[in-house]
């Protein structure tokens, strides 16, 4: 406790060094990490503590609300910090798909106000690098032939948005996806352990943590799950669309506000996103946390988040995870 | 060979630098309190100081010294409130209470303290000289374990474990049970459907290692505590000067070899930390060595061999997080994500990019483990005083810390309820005479087997058979099997000769 306090005094000191420019008057901004430290949330936040830093009046403090999977963040902010002005929420495409198969509870996507984005990542599919798979094409190919000849696994558990990505390949190569033969790991890293070792066979994991890997050639990387190509390292990788399949997966990473918060509350805080977008700093510390662009703020996020939402929706219920 | 030497001298040039080398030592005094606090050890501490370190600007390879300072120092702290307060300081510590407590209580304190400032000693050193040499050799070799491998692991740390603690025979399989059982909360992690949740979102992620610890050790040894404070039970442990003796190490040497070497390897799989091999070395300890029933009571191998163990897989722990990135344990996962926050990415390429940085650490922490056998050994009488704070004000003193050090790193109110419900659970099995170690070594083990047992059975399809198709398993099985055989044949043994001894004389 004091030693949160003791940084956050730090932070607050190395604010006041920064010149003002426009910038929104929020009260003590703060963003909740519904997790503990070191994981996506973590970064998430980390990203607009810098990030939002020159168009924000005050410095953006981190806080840590850990407890089922987002769950116990999700719940107060629907419960009694429903008008809260000054805290933004980080959520990711899995919170999205944990809110509409009912992990978090009665409360839906729209029982909060979705403020602006952190990023993107995208879904990658990947083998070893001695992996008798040389393109998504051979994979494919057995999938639709026997699914249960191949074994896939990831961080996530069935249901979760790791397990989607299996399962939207499968749906593609016209295969039930409850026929996968899925492996759930605690964690990417886990997963990544497990394909070197050999006990599986395909991961589907994201792009930004391929990144430390790349340059090591331990690992092969079949097809990034973008719409479009991404820019180096990745730009010799060929989606998954232009081989021929149509599947995408965007990992979307933002904040959201409690649903009873006021609209000038709210517009301080997308102003601020917005500031933020025009800059190059924003984009390089976007780059340095291992996430691509994807700047969506106020109606524009509420338009998208209905979107995906509506969209994971239908696959959900297609894969039999929702009625 | 020679690239680990010139490797180590960029190493020792970065760590002695006067400044990094005062970081150490800061890192290394800090990180014993911390750990010496009940229910904050490695992971919180390292939480806890992250920000600071990023916040004040020092180079990445100062703050990592300093935060793998903290790291270790917190590995050696926790064995000080396990041996004078039996409430383990973290996780890792749990063993240590066995018989680090009785020893306290037989008026050994000082002995127990020095002696396991030792042990930890050789257990890191040992620890770090193999990561300098073998590092990528061993991480590569950790990463082919599959979950097959992991279930005959699981299988041999149960056995190893069988006959670890409790009187009751009874007791110690419903206490597992009951472990197992606590495992089970939440979020199952294959099908992703909630269990024994009862539509509490707070325990959708399960119940967190620290809060059963903190709960059934540190609120249940403090109700204790109250208890025997207001019946007038208490007596406070005597302070006395003992300090651990030639023939102590002597005694211990073959302990302290063999839990380093298995603490320093069960610290390199991904997912086992310091806690499952301080406890699968007292278990084999208690194996070899208990020919005369005295581990539980205060023998010095039982306290020497948990705390090299725990110390080796701290450093056992850095390797796969250092080679390829992948964290071997939940404090390892934090100094991964400090690494990250400097743009340093860890992995295959690490050692060559930023090789300042990589063996800038390594290097540390030969330092660090000399500087805390140096802060441990003169300061023992002082942690010792600790003991001479009367009761009425430490008992408190305690609760608050926990309550704050759970708070910290939880920021969850419903887990400070969850603590104290634990705590009276857990006093309530102590009056029935329950040991609570297996309650705790169910609750690790328990989940860890589960998932490898479902995840080696979702790659093979549902078919057993995986389990034994891998010599790594079998070699497991066949070591389980020989811990659990190994005793009874001896005690038989031993039983005839003596037999044999008695019907010669007649």
């Amino acid at each position: 406790m004091f030693f949160t306090r003791f940084s956050a005094a730090l932070v607050v000191a190395a604010g006041l060094a920064v010149p003002a420019f426009a910038q929104s008057q929020i009260d003590r901004p703060e963003c909740i990490a519904p997790a503990n430290p070191g994981g996506g949330f973590d970064l998430t936040c980390r990203v607009i503590q810098s990030g939002l830093d020159p168009h924000v009046d005050a410095p953006i403090q981190v806080t840590f609300m850990p407890g089922g999977i987002g769950a116990v963040a999700y719940n107060l902010f629907n419960s009694t910090r429903t008008d809260d002005g000054s805290a933004v929420v980080a959520f990711s495409t899995g919170s999205l798909l944990n809110i509409l198969t009912g992990k978090y509870g009665a409360f839906t996507e729209n029982d909060v106000r979705w403020v602006g984005t952190a990023g993107a990542d995208f879904g990658a599919v990947v083998v070893r690098a001695d992996s008798e798979y040389t393109d998504l094409s051979q994979l494919m190919a057995d999938f639709s032939a026997d699914p249960a000849s191949v074994v896939v696994g990831a961080g996530g558990s069935v249901g979760s948005q790791d397990w989607m990505k299996g399962a939207l390949l499968l749906r593609e190569a016209g295969a039930t996806p409850m026929d996968m033969r899925y492996v759930a790991f605690d964690g990417g890293g886990d997963a990544i352990a497990a394909l070197l070792g050999g006990s599986i066979e395909v991961y589907t994991g994201d792009v930004g943590e391929m990144v430390p890997h790349i340059d090591a050639g331990q690992m092969r990387i079949l097809a990034v799950m973008s719409p479009e190509r991404l820019d180096a390292p990745f730009a010799e990788i060929p989606t998954a669309m232009e081989q021929g399949f149509d599947v995408e997966w965007t990992i979307l990473r933002g904040f959201y506000m409690g649903g009873e918060v006021s609209d000038a509350d709210y517009q301080k805080w997308v102003d601020a996103f917005n500031a933020a977008y025009e800059t190059e700093e924003f984009a390089a510390i976007q780059k340095e946390r291992g996430l691509l662009p994807l700047n969506l703020a106020g109606d524009a996020l509420e338009a998208s988040i209905e979107e995906q939402v509506a969209n994971l929706r239908a696959i959900a219920k297609e894969a039999g995870l929702i009625n | 060979m020679e690239a680990v030497f010139s490797g180590l001298a960029t190493g020792f040039a970065v760590a002695l630098d006067p400044f990094n080398l005062f970081l150490v030592l800061a890192g290394c005094f800090a990180g014993t309190l911390i750990g010496a606090l009940p229910g904050l050890g490695p992971i919180n501490g390292v939480a806890i100081l992250l920000p600071i370190a990023y916040g004040l600007g020092f180079g990445p390879e100062s703050a990592l010294i300093l935060l793998a300072g903290i790291y270790y120092g917190a590995e050696y702290g926790g064995r000080i409130s396990s041996i004078l307060l039996n409430v383990p300081g973290d996780a890792s510590a749990v063993m240590t209470t066995l018989d680090g407590n009785p020893l306290a209580r037989s008026g050994n304190a000082g002995r127990a303290l020095s002696l396991s400032a030792v042990a930890s000693f050789v257990g890191g050193t040992f620890a770090v000289i193999l990561m300098s040499l073998f590092a990528p050799v061993i991480a590569a070799f950790a990463v082919t374990f599959s979950p097959a491998n992991y279930v005959a692991l699981m299988v041999f740390a149960f056995a190893s474990l069988a006959s670890l603690v409790g009187k009751s025979t009874v007791k110690t399989l419903l206490g597992a049970t009951i472990g197992l059982m606590l495992a089970t909360i939440g979020i199952d992690a294959n099908t992703g459907i909630p269990r024994f949740t009862f539509g509490i979102p707070d325990i959708l992620a399960g119940i967190d290692f620290l809060i059963v610890v903190v709960g059934l050790f540190g609120m249940a040894e403090l109700l204790t505590l109250v208890e025997h404070q207001v019946s007038g039970k208490l007596k406070a442990l005597p302070v006395d000067k003992s300090f651990v003796k030639w023939a102590d190490l002597v005694v211990c040497k073959w302990t302290i070899i063999r839990s380093s070497i298995i603490g320093f390897f069960i610290g390199i799989l991904p997912g086992t930390g310091a806690s499952v091999a301080s406890a699968v070395a007292y278990g084999t300890e208690k194996r070899i060595a208990d020919k005369d029933k005295t581990f539980g009571t205060g023998d010095i191998r039982g306290l020497a061999a948990p705390e090299a163990a725990n110390n080796a897989a701290a450093g056992g722990a850095m390797v796969p997080m250092l080679t390829l990135g992948i964290p071997g344990s939940g404090t390892t996962a934090i100094l991964l994500g400090a690494l990250l926050m400097f743009n340093i990415q860890p992995g295959p390429m690490m050692f060559a990019q930023r090789p300042d940085v990589a063996w800038g650490l390594i290097a540390s922490m030969y330092i660090g483990n000399v500087a805390l056998l140096v802060i441990n050994l003169p300061l023992v009488g002082l942690f010792a005083r600790m003991l001479t704070i009367p009761q009425h004000y430490l008992t408190p003193l305690i609760a608050i810390l926990a309550f704050i050090g759970i708070y910290t790193i939880v920021g969850n109110p419903f887990d400070l309820l969850l603590i104290t419900l634990l705590g009276v659970f857990g006093w309530f099995l102590r009056k029935l005479d329950f040991s609570l170690a297996p309650i705790i070594l169910g609750f690790v083990l328990g989940s860890l087997f589960e998932n490898n047992l479902r995840r080696a059975l979702s790659i093979s399809g549902g078919d057993w058979s995986i389990l034994w198709m891998d010599y790594k398993s079998i070699v497991l099985y066949v070591l389980a099997l020989a811990v659990v055989i190994a005793p009874i044949w001896l005690g038989m043994r031993a039983r005839k000769m003596e037999g044999d001894a008695t019907h010669e004389k007649v």
